[in-house]
């Protein structure tokens, strides 16, 4: 009995001490002086991580779009209101759909190979390495890519909404045959930019923060041989998976039920 | 790759957000900045404009001709002052036509359905359709059910 409490209280405080070592991960790569000159590394990094991931935010983007017109479409034409297809399309997509999905396309995409890049990098010992030369790694490695993933995430899931509603729009109005003027009319009148879309783009403010966040420390903790980087890239997606999903329950409850 | 292509890819990615958020701020959420040259106004004031919204319908034997572009209170008479903006070439409306707030579908939204009169003279910018008929407001209709009981 004693070992298996000792055991547990083992893993609690291993729990703990991997949220600590996140936490000064985060607070040492982005409070200790930013440097101006290390902007290209961030540009760099933008291109890696957000513009390699536009094609399958835009793809996935665009077929939920249609999806949701479809389904939409066959629901609400037994009531007579498929004129309000576009309002809960464009409802749906900018709200959840929109920064929920590209999140979770980022964590696949985009956090994998950051902490499949950085947790190489630590296996074959660069980082050590760029220490002893006096580069300071966190500022020239983690920093970069924790802003990049934070300035990429809501760009792609604009990005997202925008291709579903034309996607939506494509599928409703030129081949299901909604009114176009029913179509936009509804979705002007019932979506507001305040309360909706950037809603919206706070949760997927959020949602990027905590993604890299996860990818970026998976990386740098991880086991120094290949399968400590294979578990820990699965580990990022993992986890990103889930804490976006369940955050985006508790950020629905406060942003829109209080 | 050079540092040069990337930073414009960047660029390009950059402003293909910017602009993703304008078309939903614009487009998306009814923010609007243009107005169609080939309409006239017409103006119809109701007792009750319930339920009718900037952007409804106007028809015409149930062909859309129109929206609504403005609705707002005439303080002198207390009537909803609806302005309709009307398709160009739909210009043989008679000055008697009857303005009459129709709905859409058993839970659907209003619109303005016109029905054309037999005068010669047609409505022109600016004019107002005089004969009107309200939206029908489900209370009244069940306070003068009620009333016809006693």
């Amino acid at each position: 009995m004693f070992p298996r409490l000792r055991s547990l209280g083992q893993t609690v405080l291993e729990f703990f001490s991997i949220l600590g070592r996140a936490g000064s991960i985060w607070w040492q790569a982005i409070w200790r002086r930013p440097q101006l000159r290390n902007a290209h590394l961030i540009i760099r990094e933008i291109y890696k991580l957000g513009v390699l991931s536009v094609l399958i935010t835009v793809l996935s983007g665009f077929s939920i779009g249609a999806v949701l017109a479809l389904q939409g479409y066959n629901q609400l034409v037994k009531y007579g209101s498929e004129s309000a297809l576009g309002l809960g399309v464009a409802l749906v997509l900018v709200m959840e759909i929109g920064p929920v999905v590209a999140a979770l396309l980022y964590a696949g995409r985009a956090g994998s190979a950051v902490t499949a890049e950085i947790g190489l990098m630590k296996a074959t010992e660069q980082l050590s390495s760029m220490e002893m030369i006096g580069v300071d790694p966190l500022q020239r490695i983690i920093a970069p890519r924790l802003w990049a993933g934070f300035i990429s995430m809501p760009i792609l899931a604009l990005m997202f909404s925008v291709v579903g509603i034309w996607g939506a729009s494509l599928i409703g109005v030129n081949w299901l045959g909604v009114h176009e003027g029913d179509f936009w009319s509804s979705m002007q009148d019932g979506v507001d930019f305040v309360s909706h879309v950037l809603k919206g783009i706070i949760k997927s403010l959020v949602f990027g923060i905590v993604v890299i966040w996860i990818a970026v420390f998976q990386g740098y903790d991880t086991q120094p041989t290949s399968e400590g980087i294979a578990n820990s890239t699965t580990r990022t997606v993992v986890y990103s998976s889930v804490s976006v999903l369940v955050l985006d329950f508790f950020l629905t409850l406060v942003m829109f039920n209080f | 790759m050079q540092m040069r292509t990337i930073e414009i890819v960047v660029g390009m990615f950059m402003l293909a957000g910017l602009l993703s958020l304008g078309v939903l701020a614009i487009k998306v959420s009814g923010f609007n900045i243009g107005t169609d040259t080939n309409t006239y106004s017409v103006y119809a004031r109701f007792e009750n404009a319930g339920g009718l919204v900037v952007r409804s319908k106007v028809s015409i034997a149930g062909v859309v001709v129109g929206n609504v572009a403005e609705i707002t209170l005439d303080q002198d008479t207390f009537m909803a002052l609806v302005r309709m903006e009307i398709a160009s070439d739909v210009n043989q409306i008679s000055t008697d036509s009857t303005a009459a707030i129709l709905t859409e579908g058993l839970i659907g939204g209003k619109l303005v359905g016109l029905s054309i009169g037999a005068e010669d003279s047609y409505l022109k910018d600016g004019d107002e359709i005089a004969d009107t008929q309200s939206a029908i407001v489900l209370e009244e209709l069940i306070g003068q059910f009620l009333l016809k009981q006693f």
